[in-house]
């Protein structure tokens, strides 16, 4: 009977104090953000293009993280986002929510035909990253290096003077293509045969 | 030789196919009609051109200066004019064309000024350092980082071992090994720059053992210093910096790390002499020494070359038959890349031009499934997987890759050389490091991307509250402007404003007094609910209704809710009174009397009030007079009182309305005396107009005629008069 009492003691106070010390550590090292959002957050490519119909990708990660959005949204993203959310959230994948015109492999830039410009100041407004340059009445131009070619400045452009096109390939952001594979001739190789 | 060879893991042996490239002394390339001389010949930021267009230079003379601490100058490779800076092909396997100055030479090679340090001893070490890095040396082993940067320890590392790496492993290259061969002397003069500059316990020189005339013409010129010449197996890649490290040390630089964090500088055999020749001549790197090599090509050989030098116009004095040619290969046939544009120039780090034939190097055999042999593993020399890494290159799966150490391939090709199914497995390896390269700098970018999207936010969010708190700002501005200007007009109202039924004063009082009213009416009502209440409830009890109960309940509630209002409007009445300041006296019965702060108007009250008053006691005393009552007399008396009173209120008030008018006309007068004139010439000429209407209307012979004509001849005059005046005064 004692054994009994003191089994049942030990559990219960087992329990109080795991508990206490469980409640205390959730007020004490309680995080303000929610953490799951900000690591879907970090998959995202932060175009904040808003073509998955939330204001940013911090809003539509948010989305996800609280299961109120699907994880094939993000079109700049493309199918390796997809990917990546559903190992995070341990989804299923499903393919981009998208059509197939929209979808662009290559990173893009926005260009603004500078002679065709008339300085309405209404793409700066537009631009998530504050990366177009210019002032009322003055020619703009777009910083290519902050440009995250999101679309949004072209449609607020009254005279249509932005395009979007793909960012140029320089020496250091050049990469070798992936070769061809099975049955395929290697392009650049150059193998050597021990003819001696 | 008791040093101990430490051996590398893997490593292959290929066809050398150096002997045909040695025959033939270091031949010097002719001046070509044009050279093409890309800014970015090194590692780093590329040059920054510092010449223009029709500039006439001389050889050695700085054309592009470097841009930034990871950066180096270019010079002129021979005196000529610059006739264009323009992109141009050049030595990328990206086949993107890069900046070029282009040189005409004029054919005099006229040196510029050279400046050679003699006694290098004497300087700072810094001042040397900067010597090399003005002449502008990068690695000209194949990789091209600037030497200067290898060089300048960083304070506190100990050099333990100056290592010289002469191994020349690659097939087909014979440059450095010329080079040894003939110029020995020079080589170790730069070699011993470079132990002063780094002060090494032990200054080694590693050199494979298929270079006999080399490793002699070393032994020679090392014979009275303290350099050691150190010979190893031929193997390929022993070349590789961290593979000849391992091999004379036993010492392996970690994975991401330098050789000098294991004590260990490395420099190549072309850089050695290039640091000679910069220190002791005063040359820039103008020129190099290249291999010249393929059956295609006729005199095979090593030439000297100027920089920028076209590797076609090369290639026609080696007498290349480029047909014949299957590829062109820049570099080594294990590490180089076919070049797609043959006016590519030769840069600092072209060690080798090899134009093969296609039984030399067929073309390349189709790509075989993976039969997971693992020969690639068995020489791979940096102990990677490569079948794994293929798997995981090939499927994108970088993560794993990255596991794998995919970073530390040194891509000598060696795998790819022993695939049976002939997979080109470097292509996947460089494929799959670019892409890790590219995905991690779109995590930067992306990163700097959400940092500069969230500054935004905020910024725009800081934006409109500013924004905000200046509308609400103008906002009470505007209400207190609003309410002064209330203030103003209600402490002066217009003169017909008296019969305003409003207490004028501040909106509160204004606002206590229409409170009062309406409590007033719903006082009334509520004691009308409870009279006709009290009324159903007496008509019950008569009847004995049966909800004689509810009715009497009814009753209390209506009552008491009548006595509550009536309480709460007291409560109005006398708030009402005592926050009306301009009357603490108002009149007693309605709380909205009417009472103005302009004299005119209370004075039309009092003369109002008095006029009652007396009037009052005039019925009084006529009841009394009718009733025959006793005061009589007092009550006369009274009446007598009141009516001097209201007579003389009466006499006030229009005194004080005829001064008024004065005061107005006076007004009118100051502000316009014009205006006055007119309005009076008006007056006299409507005068005029009544009277001459008049005196038609009657006949001549009527008596008033007369008197009538007068009048009207008076009103004309008058109304000439106040014209004359009018224009008098307009002119004045």
């Amino acid at each position: 009977m004692t054994d009994d009492l003191s089994a049942v003691f030990s559990l219960v106070s087992m329990a109080v104090l795991f508990g206490s010390a469980l409640g205390y550590a959730a007020v004490k090292f309680a995080t303000d953000d929610d953490p799951i959002a900000d690591q879907v957050d970090a998959l995202l490519p932060q175009t904040q293009c808003g073509q998955c119909g939330h204001p940013g990708c911090r809003p539509y990660a948010e989305a996800v993280a609280n299961d109120e959005d699907e994880i094939n949204k993000c079109i700049p993203g493309g199918e390796d986002t997809i990917h990546a959310m559903a190992d995070l959230l341990g989804k299923d994948f499903i393919p981009l929510d998208a059509e197939e015109s929209d979808v662009v492999d290559v990173p893009m830039v926005a260009y603004i035909r500078e002679d065709e410009c008339i300085g309405c100041t209404k793409c700066i407004q537009a631009c998530p990253m504050d990366a177009i340059l210019g002032a009322a009445k003055q020619m703009h131009t777009v910083i290519v290096d902050e440009c995250t070619g999101c679309d949004l400045c072209v449609e607020p452009c009254p005279v249509d003077c932005i395009d979007i096109i793909p960012e140029k390939v320089t020496h250091t952001t050049w990469a070798w293509p992936q070769p061809d594979g099975v049955g395929i001739t290697p392009g650049q190789l150059i193998p050597v045969r021990n003819i001696a | 030789m008791s040093r101990q060879i430490w051996d590398i893991p893997g490593g292959i042996h290929p066809a050398q196919n150096k002997i045909q490239s040695l025959q033939t002394e270091i031949t010097r390339a002719d001046i070509p009609a044009e050279l093409v001389i890309p800014t970015q010949q090194h590692i780093g930021a590329p040059a920054k051109p510092c010449v223009e267009v029709g500039d006439k230079v001389l050889k050695g003379q700085v054309i592009a200066e470097g841009n930034g601490f990871v950066s180096l100058p270019v010079h002129a490779p021979t005196s000529g004019e610059v006739i264009a800076i323009e992109s141009r092909p050049i030595q990328h396997p990206s086949q993107i064309d890069g900046v070029c100055i282009v040189l005409k030479p004029d054919s005099n090679d006229t040196w510029g000024a050279r400046h050679p340090i003699d006694n290098y001893q004497s300087l700072e070490r810094n001042d040397v350092i900067d010597a090399i890095r003005n002449a502008g040396i990068a690695g000209m082993g194949g990789a091209g980082f600037p030497s200067a940067i290898k060089l300048g320890i960083k304070p506190g590392t100990k050099i333990e071992q100056l290592i010289l790496n002469s191994v020349e492993c690659e097939p087909y290259i014979t440059a450095d090994d010329k080079l040894i061969q003939e110029r020995a002397d020079e080589i170790i003069a730069g070699l011993e720059i470079m132990q002063w500059l780094v002060n090494p316990q032990e200054t080694l020189i590693g050199i494979e053992d298929n270079k006999p005339d080399a490793i002699a013409a070393f032994k020679k010129a090392t014979a009275n210093n303290n350099i050691e010449v150190v010979v190893v197996p031929t193997k390929y890649p022993s070349g590789g910096e961290k593979q000849l490290i391992y091999m004379l040390t036993g010492k392996e630089v970690s994975s991401g790390g330098l050789p000098s964090d294991v004590g260990v500088i490395c420099q190549n055999t072309g850089t050695a002499y290039a640091i000679n020749r910069a220190i002791h001549h005063g040359e820039p790197l103008v020129s190099r020494i290249t291999t010249v090599t393929g059956d295609a090509v006729k005199h095979k050989g090593n030439y000297e070359v100027l920089l920028g030098t076209p590797v076609d116009a090369l290639l026609a004095q080696a007498g290349a038959d480029m047909s014949a040619a299957s590829r062109l290969i820049m570099g080594g046939p294990m590490m180089g890349f076919s070049i797609h544009d043959a006016s590519v120039p030769v840069v600092k780090v072209t060690n080798c031009l090899l134009a093969p034939t296609t039984e030399e190097i067929p073309v390349p055999a189709q790509e075989q499934a993976c039969i997971r042999c693992g020969s690639c593993a068995q020489v791979c020399p940096a102990g990677l997987l490569p079948q794994q890494l293929y798997w995981f290159s090939k499927s994108n799966e970088l993560e794993k890759a990255e596991h794998f150490n995919l970073a530390d391939c040194i891509e000598c090709g060696a795998c790819s050389f022993v695939c049976p199914s002939n997979i080109p497995l470097v292509q996947y390896f460089r494929f799959g490091k670019g892409q890790i390269r590219k995905h991690k700098s779109e995590t930067i970018k992306a990163d700097h991307a959400r940092e500069r999207f969230e500054f935004r936010q905020a910024r725009l969010e800081k934006e409109e509250r500013e924004k905000e708190q200046k509308r609400k700002a103008r906002a009470e501005a505007a209400a207190k402007k609003q309410a002064a200007k209330k203030a103003a007009a209600l402490a002066n109202p217009p003169s017909d404003a008296s019969g305003s039924p409003t207490t004028p004063g501040t909106d509160d009082v204004a606002d206590t007094a229409s409170n009062a009213t309406k409590l007033k009416s719903a006082w009334a009502s509520a004691t009308k609910r409870w009279k006709d209440a009290e009324k159903a409830l007496t008509i019950a009890e008569k009847n004995g209704s049966d909800q004689l109960e509810a009715f009497q309940k009814k009753v209390d509630q209506l009552k008491a809710k009548a006595e509550k209002t009536k309480a709460l409007y007291e409560d109005a009445k006398t708030s009402a009174a005592s926050t009306s300041p301009s009357s603490p006296s108002a009149s007693p019965s309605p709380a909205v009397a009417p009472v103005s702060n302009d004299p005119m108007v209370q004075l039309k009250q009092a003369s109002a009030d008095n006029f009652k008053a007396w009037k009052d006691a005039q019925k009084k005393t006529q009841e009394a007079e009718a009733n025959s009552a006793d005061n009589l007399e007092a009550l006369r008396e009274e009446e007598a009182t009141l009516k001097a009173k209201s007579d003389a209120s009466k006499a006030a008030m229009k005194e004080a309305r005829a001064k008024e008018k004065e005061a107005m006309q006076a007004k009118k007068a100051t502000e316009d005396p014009t205006k006055q004139l007119k309005l009076d010439a008006a007056i006299a000429r409507t005068k005029a107009k009544k009277a001459l209407k008049a005196l038609n209307s009657l006949d001549d012979d009527h008596a008033s005629h007369a008197a009538l004509k007068a009048a009207y001849e008076k009103a004309l005059a008058t109304a000439d008069n106040a014209d004359a005046a009018l224009k008098a005064a307009e002119e004045a």
